[in-house]
C-alpha cells in the first residue's frame, strides 16, 4: 500500500488530476453553505453578462441567472450522478458477474450470452432506447446510463471470479461445508472488491460524460434543475452571441473527467508492475554505445571482439553482464561460446551487431573489429546494410524469433531484398532454393506456410536458411538447437556442420551443453559472470579442463553408456552480476580456492590455450 | 476462409435474434397507451381500441413480438405517426446521412490513431511521444459536443473558413465540395475521443510487440528501422488494434448523436432524440434495431479482417 502511494505521489500527472479533483469535490461539498447567489432567480434584465464584468463573477446566463452559483450546483449534480451510476452499474454488474464466474455451466452460459447481445450494441444506442421506454429525466438518464455500463463490469468480474473460483480456499471452504451464500460472501466477494472498486472510479469519468451528454440532448435533467450536461444545451443556442454560457459549463466538464482520466491511468500504472520495472520500453534499432576509448586493434582475423564490456542499466543498478570479453574468429573457423544462462554469453553475441535490447543494455567499452572495421562505434546505417548480409544470427526459440504473420518465403525473401535489388519474384525464388539447401522436402510449398503450421525442427531449418539468405561470412547461432529435442537437434547440428565446410562460414556457436561442442567446434571458450575463463582447442579442453569450472561444466554433460558416473552438479548460484567478487568469481564455489583467489585480479593467461585461474587443474 | 466467414454469418443470427428481443422488450416497457399517445388524450375510447387492434396491441406480447418480427423480416418497420411516413424510409434516409459523417469520423480517427500511437511507440519518452501523450488526455477527456460548439466558435464564426451547420447549401449546395465543407468539422469532433483511445492502445501494442523476438529478427537480417516499426511491428500490433477499432466505430456511431445535435447534421441520431422527445415509438423502435443490426454485421467484417489478418485464428 504504502508502495502504492509512493509510485502513484510521483506520477505528476496523476498528481494534479487528483488535486483538481479534491478542490472541485470540497467546493461542490460546500455548496450549501458558500456565499453564493440563488441559483434558479432569474433576472431578465441581467441576461448574458459577461464574466469578469463588474457583475456576477462568471457572468449570467440567457435568463439573468447567475452563473457561477449554477456552476457549481451543477458540478454537484454531474458529480452526484456520476458516482451514482458508476456504483449503480458496478454492483449489478459485480453481482451478475460473480454469480456466472462462480456457478459457472449453464447459468454462466445463459447470461454471458444476454451480456453478449447487450454490448453487441452501440453503446449510446442503447441508453436512448431506454430513455425512450422510460421517458426524459435525470434519475431515468442515470438509470440508461447505468443499465449500459453493466455488461462491462459483469464480464470483467466474471473472468476475475472464475479465476478465484478454483483456488485453493474456495475447495477448502466448500469441504467445510459452507454453503454456497456463504463462500460467496466471506470467501469471494472480498477477493473481487478492491478490483470493482479501481474499475469504478476509473469509469466515474465515463459515467459523467454519459449523463451530461444525455442532459445536453435534453433527455437528461429537466429545467429548472440543471447539470452541467444540460446547462450546456441551453447555452447552445446562445453560442455565437453569448459563447461564455457555453464555455463555462463545457471547460468544467472537461475538468472533471480529465483530472479523474489521469488519476485513474496513475492508479492503474502505479498498480502494474510490469511498469515499474521498466519492461514495457521498446528496444531501439541499435544498441546504445558509452564507452570512454577505442583499445588499439590487436586481434587478427575476419571478426575480432577485444575487451568488450555490455551492461545493464535498470535505475540506478548496474549489470555488468559482460565485462572484457576478447575472441576472435578466423574464416571458415567454428567458435563455442559456452557458459551457464546467465554467464554473459548471448549478450556478448548479440552485441556484436548491436542486437541488445537497449534501453536498458548500453555497450560500456571494447571493440568488435570485421576485418579491421569497428562495429560498435559504427553508425546505424552502417550497421544495418552489414546486418545478415555479411553477419548473420540464428536465434534459440524459432516460434518466437519468426514473424507470425508473415509466410515463412515472404520472409526469407524479404531478407534478400534488403540487400539485394531483385525483384519479388526473384527473391521468391531463391527463397525456395534457400529452404531446399537447408534439406527442407516440399519446398515450394513449405515456403508458403506461417511459421506455425511448421514443426519445431522445420523452423529452426527456416532460421538457418534466413541466416543463409546474402551468403554471410560469420555466423552467430544463439543456442540455436536448445528449444528442440535430441533427435532434431543432432539433424541441425550436422546441417550447420555441412554448410560451414561447404561454404567456408565462420560460426560463432553460443551454447551451455559441451556435447554440441565436442561436435561441431575448432575452438572453445568458456564463460563465467560476464569473462571468459578458459579458452583453447576442443579437443585439449575436453579432454583436459584446466579451470575447476570447466571440469565442472564437462562433468554435468551425461554419457551414453557411461552409467555409472554420477552426474554432478555445481554447488551454489553464480554471483549476481550487480555485485561481482573480487578476484574469481567462481571462488565461492570453488573447491581449490583460497585466500589469494579472493584477493585481486586475475588475468586470462596464455596465448593459443588461455586460463584466468590460480590453481588450474592441470598445467596448461 | 469461406468456411470461417459462413461460421462467423451463422453465430451472429442469435445476436441479431437477442437486439430485436431487446428492443422490444424495451419498448415494451413503456408505460401507458401507444394509441392514446398517438391521437392524444381527447380520444374518443372507440378510437382507441380501433386503433389498437389495427396495431396488434390488443394481443398477447409473445404475439405482438412474433408479429413485429415477421414484418421486420419482410423489411416492414411500421409507420411513423408523427412523421406519416413509413419508418423505413425515414431510417434509411437518415442514416445514410449518418453514415457518411461516421464513416469520415472513422477513417479520420482510425488512420491518425493508429499513426500516432505507432510514433509515441517508435519515440517513446521523446518529446513527440509526450506530447501525443499530452494531447490523447486531452482528447479522450472533451466532450465531443462541447468541442463541436468550440470549432463552431472558432472555424465557423472567428476564421469563417467552413459553414456553421447542416450537410448541404440550402441555395447552390449539393456538390462533393459542398458536403465536405460541411463534413469538415463535424467529422472531427467526432473522431477526437476514438483517435485517442485508438492511439493509446496503438502505443501500448507497438510497445509489446516491439519487445517480442521476431522483431530483433528482423533487425538482424537489417530491415530498415522503419519497416521494422510500420511493416513488422504495426503488423503484429494491428491483431490486438483491430478489436478496438471495431468497438470504436461502435462509439463513433452511437456518439454521432450529439454531433448531430450541435451541427444540425440531419443523421439518425437526431431523428431519435426528437423522436423520444415527441413519444414516436415505432420509429425509435426502428431507428434502434437498424442501427444495431448495422453494427452486429460491421463486427463481423472486423472479425473476418482479423482472420485475414492473423492466420492463427482461421480455424
Amino acid at each position: 500500500m504504502r508502495l502504492f502511494l509512493t509510485l502513484l505521489a510521483r506520477n505528476r500527472l496523476a498528481v494534479f488530476g487528483a488535486a483538481v479533483l479534491a478542490f472541485v469535490v470540497l467546493v461542490v461539498l460546500l455548496a450549501p453553505l458558500l456565499p453564493l447567489a440563488d441559483p434558479d432567480v432569474t433576472s431578465t434584465g441581467d441576461r448574458f453578462l459577461r464574466p469578469l464584468g463588474g457583475g456576477p463573477l462568471l457572468g449570467t446566463d440567457h435568463l439573468g441567472r447567475d452563473l457561477l452559483s449554477r456552476l457549481v450546483w451543477g458540478t454537484r449534480l454531474s458529480l452526484a450522478v456520476g458516482v451514482a451510476a458508476a456504483v449503480l452499474a458496478g454492483s449489478i454488474g459485480a453481482a451478475i458477474g460473480v454469480v456466472a464466474g462462480y456457478f459457472g455451466g449453464s447459468i454462466d452460459n445463459v447470461v454471458m450470452r444476454g451480456v453478449d447481445m447487450l454490448m453487441a450494441f452501440p453503446y449510446i444506442l442503447l441508453a436512448l432506447a431506454i430513455v425512450a421506454a422510460l421517458g426524459p429525466g435525470l434519475m431515468n438518464a442515470l438509470i440508461a446510463v447505468a443499465a449500459v455500463n453493466v455488461p462491462f463490469f459483469a464480464r470483467n468480474i466474471r473472468g476475475i471470479t472464475v479465476g478465484i473460483a478454483h483456488k485453493e480456499f474456495v475447495d477448502a471452504a466448500r469441504l467445510a461445508g459452507m454453503g454456497h451464500g456463504r463462500i460467496l460472501i466471506s470467501e469471494i466477494v472480498p477477493n473481487v472488491l478492491p478490483v470493482v472498486v479501481v474499475a469504478m472510479s476509473t469509469t466515474i469519468g465515463w459515467m459523467i460524460l454519459e449523463t451530461a451528454g444525455l442532459s445536453f440532448l435534453g433527455l437528461g435533467s429537466q429545467p429548472p434543475q440543471a447539470d452541467l450536461g444540460s446547462m450546456l444545451g441551453e447555452a447552445r443556442a446562445a453560442l455565437i452571441t453569448a459563447p461564455h454560457t457555453s464555455v463555462v459549463p463545457g471547460v468544467m466538464i472537461l475538468l472533471i473527467v480529465m483530472s479523474i482520466n489521469l488519476l485513474g491511468d496513475g492508479v492503474r500504472d502505479a498498480l502494474d508492475p510490469r511498469l515499474r520495472s521498466g519492461a514495457l520500453s521498446r528496444p531501439m534499432a541499435a544498441t546504445l554505445v558509452d564507452r570512454a576509448g577505442v583499445p588499439e586493434p590487436k586481434g587478427a582475423g575476419l571478426l575480432s571482439i577485444e575487451d568488450l564490456r555490455t551492461e545493464f542499466r535498470v535505475g540506478p543498478r548496474r549489470y555488468k553482464a559482460v565485462g572484457g570479453v576478447s575472441l576472435s574468429l578466423a574464416p571458415g573457423e567454428c567458435v563455442g561460446l559456452i557458459g551457464e544462462s546467465g554467464s554473459g554469453k548471448s549478450v556478448t553475441a548479440l552485441s556484436v551487431m548491436g542486437l541488445v535490447a537497449s534501453p536498458p543494455g548500453v555497450i560500456t567499452g571494447g571493440a568488435v573489429r570485421l576485418e579491421g572495421e569497428d562495429l560498435i562505434g559504427a553508425p546505424y546505417g552502417r550497421l544495418r546494410s552489414l546486418r545478415g548480409d555479411r553477419v548473420a544470427y540464428i536465434f534459440q526459440d524459432p516460434l518466437a524469433t519468426l514473424h507470425p504473420l508473415y509466410r515463412v518465403g515472404d520472409q526469407l525473401a524479404e531478407a534478400i531484398r534488403v540487400h539485394h535489388p531483385v525483384s519479388r519474384a526473384e527473391a521468391g525464388a531463391r527463397a525456395v532454393k534457400l529452404l531446399a539447401d537447408v534439406r527442407i522436402p516440399n519446398a515450394e510449398a513449405r515456403a508458403r506456410a506461417f511459421p506455425h503450421e511448421l514443426s519445431g525442427g522445420m523452423r529452426q531449418r527456416v532460421g538457418i536458411a534466413m541466416a543463409l539468405a546474402n551468403e554471410p561470412e560469420i555466423i552467430i547461432a544463439d543456442e540455436p538447437t536448445t528449444a528442440l529435442d535430441v533427435t532434431v537437434q543432432a539433424q541441425i547440428l550436422s546441417l550447420l556442420d555441412d554448410l560451414r565446410r561447404k561454404r567456408g562460414l565462420a560460426i560463432l556457436f553460443i551454447t551451455h551443453d559441451f556435447g554440441v561442442v565436442g561436435q561441431l567446434c575448432d575452438r572453445v571458450a568458456v564463460m563465467y559472470a560476464g569473462r571468459i575463463v578458459e579458452e583453447g582447442r576442443t579437443q585439449e579442453v575436453l579432454s583436459a579442463p584446466a579451470h575447476p569450472y570447466t571440469k565442472r561444466l564437462i562433468a554435468c554433460v551425461p554419457e551414453l553408456g557411461g552409467g555409472r558416473r554420477r552426474l554432478e552438479a555445481i554447488p551454489g548460484l553464480p554471483p549476481a552480476v550487480d555485485a561481482l567478487p573480487a578476484g574469481c568469481a567462481f571462488a565461492p564455489r570453488c573447491a581449490k580456492a583460497d585466500a589469494a583467489c579472493r584477493a585481486g585480479e586475475i588475468a586470462l593467461a596464455g596465448t593459443g590455450r588461455k586460463l584466468r585461474c590460480l590453481k588450474p587443474e592441470v598445467i596448461a | 476462409m469461406g468456411g470461417y466467414i459462413v461460421k462467423r454469418l451463422v453465430s451472429a443470427v442469435p445476436v441479431l435474434v437477442g437486439i430485436t428481443v431487446i428492443v422490444f422488450t424495451i419498448m415494451a416497457l413503456i408505460p401507458g397507451d401507444p394509441a392514446t399517445a398517438i391521437l392524444g388524450s381527447y380520444a374518443t375510447p372507440e378510437n382507441v381500441e380501433r386503433l389498437n387492434r389495427e396495431l396488434g396491441l390488443d394481443r398477447p406480447l409473445v404475439s405482438q413480438y412474433f408479429i413485429w418480427l415477421g414484418n421486420l423480416a419482410q423489411g416492414d418497420l411500421g409507420r411513423s405517426f408523427a412523421l406519416n411516413r413509413p419508418v423505413l424510409d425515414e431510417v434509411l434516409e437518415r442514416f445514410s446521412a449518418t453514415l457518411v459523417l461516421a464513416g469520415a469520423a472513422f477513417v479520420l480517427c482510425a488512420v491518425t490513431g493508429i499513426a500516432a500511437g505507432v510514433v509515441s511507440a517508435a519515440r517513446q519518452y521523446g518529446w513527440a511521444d509526450k506530447a501525443i501523450t499530452v494531447a490523447v488526455i486531452l482528447g479522450i477527456s472533451v466532450p465531443s459536443f462541447f468541442l463541436g460548439m468550440m470549432m463552431i466558435l472558432l472555424f465557423a464564426v472567428r476564421l469563417r473558413w467552413l459553414p456553421v451547420s447542416g450537410m448541404y447549401e440550402i441555395y447552390g449546395g449539393g456538390d462533393l465540395k459542398d458536403l465536405l465543407r460541411h463534413l469538415a468539422m463535424p467529422a472531427l469532433a467526432l473522431s477526437v475521443v476514438a483517435t485517442g483511445v485508438i492511439a493509446r492502445l496503438t502505443r501500448a501494442a507497438m510497445l509489446e510487440v516491439l519487445r517480442q523476438d521476431f522483431i530483433r529478427t528482423a533487425r538482424a537480417k537489417g530491415v530498415g528501422e522503419g519497416r521494422v516499426i510500420w511493416g513488422h511491428a504495426l503488423r503484429a500490433a494491428m491483431v490486438s488494434v483491430i478489436p478496438v477499432l471495431g468497438i470504436q466505430a461502435g462509439f463513433v456511431l452511437s456518439g454521432a448523436v450529439y454531433i448531430e445535435m450541435v451541427f444540425q447534421w440531419p443523421g439518425i441520431g437526431r431523428m431519435l432524440v426528437d423522436a423520444i422527445l415527441k413519444r414516436d415509438i415505432l420509429l425509435v423502435q426502428g431507428g434502434v434495431v437498424f442501427v444495431a443490426g448495422c453494427y452486429v454485421v460491421f463486427n463481423i467484417l472486423v472479425d473476418v479482417a482479423q482472420s485475414l489478418l492473423d492466420p492463427r485464428i482461421r480455424t
